[in-house]
């Protein structure tokens, strides 16, 4: 599928996400490609705090919210549930952000991916629980700033690497697993594509630029997305029939200048003397 | 059908009977037969279920709420720890109004670790919005287990039910337990057609966010459910009954209580061993009386101020403590017996904690204690 040959129609409007909002990009291009026969799976998140206030329903599709430890294992309930009142047809698809995905969320999503259930679980990845105000995840790259790990006199930020969840992921030989970013529509479409064909469970982690809690103008979401992916702070992979393709970055970009447009990086740049 | 059972083999038959579609459930002594007995129904083509085996009982009890959103009839069973751990799961059952019905094996909770059975792990429950009911026997287990999917498939009360059982005295000790036909309980239980679920022709939010303005209200419907669930746990017990020829007092089940002057009030299987000392303190000459509380929530006040009201003394014998204060159900009862114009003395007892066996000399001793009480030494 060609972004041109995207379905008109919304699935997501009259959210309240804030304007540059990566993760309700990802979403919203997530759903024109699973289209109506859909129901969202989500937990206490920005994307519940955005979407589904009472009396508001963002979505056109129905949305079941859980506790936030609990969205794949309410997953296997509605795919059961659905399976067992032939309505199978029913696509389910989990979202969680990389908190409830590689924290809190990584016991039950083993569980359903083992249990090899088909369903999507799309983990929004902005980098760190942005919902309550930017503390670190699991998720969080080395030595970012945030609420939980600040910036000062013998801190330099976040001390531990990212973790490497599209790898524990693949590592329960699911049929499908890929890392995407909304700066790169068309491969995010065709992995959502990818996804839906796949047969039991598929898991895609998209890279979501956050402008508040990364400390940059609203209008550099998508170039921040793709400059990510440039200077190698991200990659583009895909594990299908135990294999793994990575894209290969044509215009690799220096990492000083994915940082240079972040306040959560900007100490980095100013302890190298801007020669990073 | 006339066989012997333990209640969890009860329970596990009255899943089977109840036709319930999704089961999820996660192992733990001493519930796990009840588990392991619905696996093995599945896998001899006996019941036509989805077992979704989880990782935890957070998620066994997440996974039947998907499927009861879904517009499944579902089933979960735990004990103790896992009923613990499912905590933050029980409110968001009870507030989304799915009618989960679980059974739960007591045990005390950790530390010290232990398997054997109390009421700490249900009691401490109490406040989740599920409707509590005790069960005395293997029988009453898979009656009540038939008779709270009605219950919490009403729907006006639409709240998901827990069915207690002690551990181990009940779950793991068989009795001669008749086993209803399924012609009879397929009319006694007609299939759940719920008003809303799933659908993405009505597109509808489940446990959305809520805003000061209307969240109590939606929690004021909770209490109004559990208010309508005392006559609808009364009537389908009553309905129930009139079906199979066994009734279980409904809310509360009341013992020799005519002319007592001492009443002991219980919950669970140590009913059974009360009956026996009651009959024999009985036969001595002593007036005194049995009043087994069958469901903890909604709690059962009227029944209580009328069976009560007329007792000297009351003892009321908890397998629980609320740390702090005394024995959850001591509290209760004394709360309910509030405001009458003449109202008993009330003792709190708290024994067999962590499977402390409660013998008949013990109860007689309570009994004994509740005697020597008497009006002028109040």
């Amino acid at each position: 599928m060609r972004i041109e040959e995207l379905r008109e129609e919304e699935f997501v409007c009259g959210s309240f996400a804030c304007a540059g909002c990566g993760a309700i990009l990802a979403v919203r291009l997530a759903l024109k490609v699973l289209g109506p026969e859909t129901v969202v799976v989500t937990t206490p998140s920005c994307l519940l705090g955005v979407t589904t206030f009472y009396p508001q329903l963002a979505f056109k599709v129905p949305c079941v919210n859980v506790p936030f430890p609990a969205t794949a294992a309410a997953v296997s309930g509605l795919v059961a549930g659905l399976r067992r009142k032939g309505r199978e047809n029913v696509r389910v698809l989990g979202i969680a952000g990389d908190g409830g995905t590689v924290d809190i969320g990584l016991q039950a999503l083993s569980g359903a991916l083992e249990r090899g259930d088909r369903f999507i679980f799309l983990c929004y990845d902005n980098e760190a629980y942005m919902n309550t105000g930017g503390q670190r995840s699991g998720s969080t790259p080395l030595g970012a700033s945030t609420a939980t790990t600040p910036v000062g006199r013998g801190a330099k930020g976040e001390d531990r690497p990212k973790k490497d969840m599209l790898r524990i992921v693949a590592a329960h030989n699911i049929p499908y697993a890929a890392s995407a970013s909304i700066g790169y529509p068309a491969d995010y479409i065709r992995k959502l594509e990818k996804a839906v064909k796949a047969g039991g469970p598929a898991y895609i982690q998209v890279l979501t630029p956050c402008p508040p809690g990364w400390g940059y103008r609203s209008d550099l979401t998508v170039h921040l997305a793709r400059l990510a992916v440039q200077a190698g702070q991200w990659a583009l992979a895909e594990y299908e029939e135990g294999a793994w393709r990575v894209k290969e970055v044509s215009n690799p970009r220096p990492v000083r200048e994915y940082w240079a447009l972040q306040k959560r990086f900007a100490h980095l740049l100013q302890e190298s003397g801007g020669e990073g | 059908m006339r066989d012997y059972r333990n209640a969890n083999e009860a329970v596990a038959l009255a899943v089977r009977l109840a036709r319930v579609e999704v089961v999820a459930a996660y192992p733990i002594t001493p519930q796990t037969a009840i588990v392991e007995e619905i696996a093995g129904q599945i896998a001899r083509g006996e019941l036509d279920a989805e077992y979704i085996r989880v990782e935890s009982e957070h998620s066994a009890l997440a996974a039947c709420y998907g499927a009861a959103v879904a517009g499944a009839r579902v089933f979960t069973a735990t004990s103790s720890q896992g009923l613990a751990y499912m905590y933050e799961m029980l409110h968001y059952a009870s507030g989304s109004r799915v009618p989960v019905v679980m059974a739960v094996v007591n045990r005390g909770l950790a530390a010290p670790w232990t398997i054997w059975t109390d009421h700490q792990d249900s009691v401490s429950c109490r406040d989740t919005g599920w409707i509590q009911l005790y069960v005395e026997t293997a029988q009453e287990a898979l009656d009540t287990a038939l008779q709270a999917y009605r219950i919490a498939e009403h729907g006006e009360v639409l709240t998901p039910v827990m069915v207690c059982l002690d551990g181990f005295v009940l779950s793991h000790t068989e009795e001669v337990v008749e086993i209803p036909r399924q012609e009879e309980v397929d009319s006694f239980l007609p299939p759940y057609r719920p008003a809303y679920y799933v659908d993405p022709e009505r597109p509808a939010v489940f446990a959305p966010g809520m805003g000061p303005d209307l969240y109590p209200s939606y929690k004021r419907s909770q209490q109004l459910a559990m208010e309508k669930a005392r006559e609808v746990i009364k009537a389908v017990d009553e309905e129930f009954g009139a079906l199979f020829g066994r009734r279980y007092g409904g809310l509360a089940e009341p013992y020799r209580c005519e002319g007592a002057k001492a009443v002991l009030v219980t919950l669970g299987s140590v009913t059974s061993t009360a009956r026996e000392v009651v009959d024999r303190l009985r036969q001595q000459g002593h007036a005194v009386g049995l009043l087994r509380l069958r469901a903890l929530r909604p709690f059962p006040a009227q029944e209580i101020r009328e069976i009560l009201g007329g007792a000297e003394v009351v003892a009321v014998l908890d397998r629980n403590c609320s740390f702090g204060l005394e024995g959850a159900v001591c509290t209760e009862v004394k709360a309910a017996l509030y405001g009458l114009a003449r109202q008993p003395q009330v003792l709190g007892f708290i024994r067999g904690l962590g499977g402390q066996d409660i013998s008949q000399a013990d109860i007689e001793e309570i009994f004994q204690h509740a005697l020597s009480f008497s009006p002028g030494r109040r």
